[in-house]
């Protein structure tokens, strides 16, 4: 290879930021999905990195369901300290206050009021006329087929039929009044080079995603994570077991199901990254419903 | 090497891959069948491709449900729009772009299309060459991309007869060659059989050429775009005046082309105010020298007049600085063009007005002849000059992909309707 080469995680990552300024320079007022999982870590590094020396140049919104794990929320809160960013947390807090749950109001209900309209009302409010979101074609098949910036009209909603022809990485920001678009700048991501660049540029993650024992619910095939409170959501013959797990992808702790694992470093876990035979999608409920995720998409979710 | 410890190595290079041809010549079965074979794909995607079905052996995995993501796609059995899909060998890693056949679809071909370093043009062998084949083929030509790989498909259903596979690639050989393509590589393959994909099968044994995945590992990536002028659009005029660092003043962008490095005399386009590089500044700390396609920050040893939109260079490399120019347009709005007409161009960074002072021909794709029009429908190709409202500063596409290119933006409605290629 010669000394002119990038690697394909250089060209990932210099396609990337390219995307964020080019959102900058465009919008008057973007606003970074912050998820707190792996995917919004490395946006979000690279957003760093697009603006370094200066501070980043929008704010962080955190779209809480009030069922994340503790974990998530205590790495959210010193992350954004550490790293100096605004961090806005929005919550439906009329959905939350009436006990809107998946148990009793279905996985595709619960999602639709605490996270797709907690988003759409979110947005609104901040008068976000851009939103990044870390979601990467490669992970759903819906998600394969999105554009690097994604145009949504003023309900929020995604047209799949009827995208906008993206030539080459010449982005058109036109908009109307009301209209807003979602940009991805990790779409041509894949799950192994979201961890390979972890590893490289070694940056921080919340800690579910290593190995330890953990307290769990075995449904299934399905390893579920048990905290206090949960003993009414046992169901006949169930009891909470300690395992030796990890989660792959990271989700509210109702709907989103842990692994066996014993990797306890990030080299061990890329390692099994590069093993998977299963996606990683598949520790999450809320793709498996009759609600896809293309539905979720059309109705606004990200 | 083991299948884990090539996933882990850093070192390997992306190849940026699209598949067009006519509806129904199995471009989608032929990703399906690479991810399959390449393992690209997880054991719960393919379940859930079975599941939709119904009860089904393994031989009957329908390949095609795997890249068509969209609802409407898989209840019309077609494809919409493009699907990116990633696979990965030991030799490199593939952005493939699924793209769909149907002429309406033919902007979301284009899509697919621009960014790649090789295409597979699909052809179903019982069919041989279709008009949306020309088609695409004459569109990836205009796009110079520089790999063009023709997949006779289906060869299991013309019973794996040599005589017709040679007949297609004549013909598609003969109409490349008009065009200026010389250097196709034709394969016969079954994607829904796999002969040839990524094994070669036993039903060939006449084709003595390398299979697909073969040519798809060996082809040259390399662009040599460090070598070309120095092209550096600036995306962005960093200014913190943040209490330590209250006069630092960064222009950031992704250089398109060649390399810099600190000390060099650059020019700043439209100001032409001269000055030297400072520093290249990253994350990672200041480089003693930065070549396309990275993305950094320059800062200046005087202060000019830069903004966003405007171009670095060198004094020396200097690119074209014209209001008139003409350029290859695939048309891609539902309202045709016409000459008077008035759009946004973006090309790199840069937004402006442009007018259409006149259509050259347009092409016909059957026979590739130059006709005279008065405007461009939806999914034709054509000659177009435009006049700028300010000058622009561009190389020919030939020269440089990046500001050579530009789209055309429709200022009622918004959308991206034209894609062009200035010559």
């Amino acid at each position: 290879m010669s000394k002119r080469k990038l690697t394909q995680l250089q060209a990932l990552e210099a396609e990337s930021i390219h995307i964020i300024r080019e959102v900058v320079g465009t919008f008057r007022n973007p606003v970074m999905l912050y998820s707190i999982g792996k995917d919004s870590s490395v946006m979000l590094h690279l957003a760093r990195k697009a603006f370094y020396p200066a501070p980043l140049p929008f704010p962080l919104l955190h779209v809480d369901t009030g069922y994340k794990f503790p974990e998530m929320y205590e790495f959210r809160d010193w992350f954004a300290k550490e790293i100096g960013a605004e961090l806005i947390v929005h919550r439906n807090e009329k959905a939350i206050a009436q006990g809107m749950n998946p148990q009793e109001y279905g996985v595709a209900r619960c999602c639709g009021a605490l996270k797709t309209q907690a988003l759409l009302d979110a947005l609104e409010e901040g008068g976000y006329d851009a939103a990044f979101g870390g979601a990467r074609r490669d992970e759903e098949r819906s998600r394969a087929k999105e554009r690097v910036f994604s145009i949504r009209d003023e309900f929020g909603q995604w047209d799949p039929k009827n995208q906008r022809p993206e030539l080459w990485n010449i982005y058109n920001g036109q908009i109307h009044e009301g209209e807003s678009v979602r940009v991805f700048p990790l779409s041509n991501w894949t799950e192994m080079d979201i961890w390979l660049y972890i590893r490289q540029e070694n940056i921080p993650i919340v800690p579910l995603y290593y190995a330890k024992e953990r307290w769990v619910i075995e449904r299934g095939s399905m390893l579920i994570p048990f905290y206090e409170g949960m003993e009414d959501q046992l169901r006949e013959g169930e009891k909470p077991t300690k395992v030796m797990c990890r989660f792959r992808t990271l989700g509210c702790i109702p709907c989103t199901g842990a692994v066996r694992s014993s990797a306890t470093t990030l080299d061990e876990i890329v390692a099994e990254a590069a093993a998977a035979r299963r996606s990683e999608r598949e520790t999450r409920l809320i793709d498996h419903g009759s609600n896809t995720m293309e539905d979720k998409k059309k109705e606004g979710y990200f | 090497m083991t299948e884990i410890d090539w996933k882990l190595s850093q070192d390997i290079q992306l190849l940026r891959l699209v598949t067009v041809g006519s509806v129904d010549d199995g471009k989608s079965t032929l990703i399906g069948r690479l991810l399959v074979d390449t393992k690209g794909a997880f054991e719960d995607q393919l379940l859930s491709v079975r599941r939709k079905r119904g009860p089904a052996k393994e031989s009957e995995i329908d390949l095609a449900m795997l890249t068509d993501g969209l609802a409407a796609e898989r209840e019309q059995g077609i494809t919409i729009d493009v699907a990116y899909r990633y696979f990965a060998t030991p030799k490199r890693k593939f952005i493939m772009a699924d793209c769909p056949g149907h002429e309406q679809y033919t902007r979301n071909m284009v899509t697919g299309a621009s960014t790649a370093n090789a295409a597979i043009i699909l052809v179903d062998a019982r069919n041989g060459v279709m008009p949306q084949t020309k088609r695409h083929s004459h569109i990836l030509s205009l796009l110079q991309i520089p790999h063009l790989i023709v997949a006779i498909n289906k060869m299991d259903l013309v019973d794996y007869s040599e005589e017709v596979f040679k007949g297609i690639r004549d013909e598609l050989g003969a109409f490349c060659a008009k065009q200026g393509v010389h250097d196709l590589i034709t394969i016969p393959i079954s994607a829904l059989k796999g002969d040839m994909v990524t094994v070669r099968g036993d039903n060939m044994n006449w084709y003595d050429g390398p299979t697909l995945l073969e040519v798809l590992e060996s082809l040259e990536v390399t662009d040599h775009i460090d070598e070309k002028p120095f092209r550096f659009p600036v995306q962005l005029v960093n200014r913190p005046q943040t209490p330590d660092l209250p006069d630092y003043r960064g222009y950031m962008g992704q250089i398109v082309s060649g390399t810099i490095r600190p000390g060099e005399e650059v020019i700043a386009l439209p100001s032409m105010q001269r000055s030297t590089v400072r520093e290249i500044v990253t994350y990672d700390g200041n480089l003693e020298e930065a070549f396309a396609p990275q993305s950094i920050t320059l800062t200046l040893n005087d202060e000019i007049d830069i903004s966003r939109g405007d171009m670095i260079v060198k004094p020396d490399q200097m690119p074209k600085k014209e209001r008139e120019f003409s350029a290859n347009v695939c048309w891609i709005g539902d309202e045709p063009l016409s000459v008077r007409k008035k759009y946004w161009i973006k090309q790199t960074s840069n937004l402006g007005k442009v007018m259409v002072s006149g259509i050259e021909f347009k092409t016909d794709i059957h026979t590739l002849d130059r006709v005279s029009t008065s405007e461009l429908a939806m999914n034709e190709i054509g000659r177009v000059s435009f006049k700028l409202q300010k000058p622009m500063f561009f190389d020919s596409y030939a020269e440089n992909r990046a500001t050579g290119s530009f789209i055309l933006i429709d200022t009622f409605s918004y959308n991206t309707v034209g894609a062009g290629m200035i010559v």
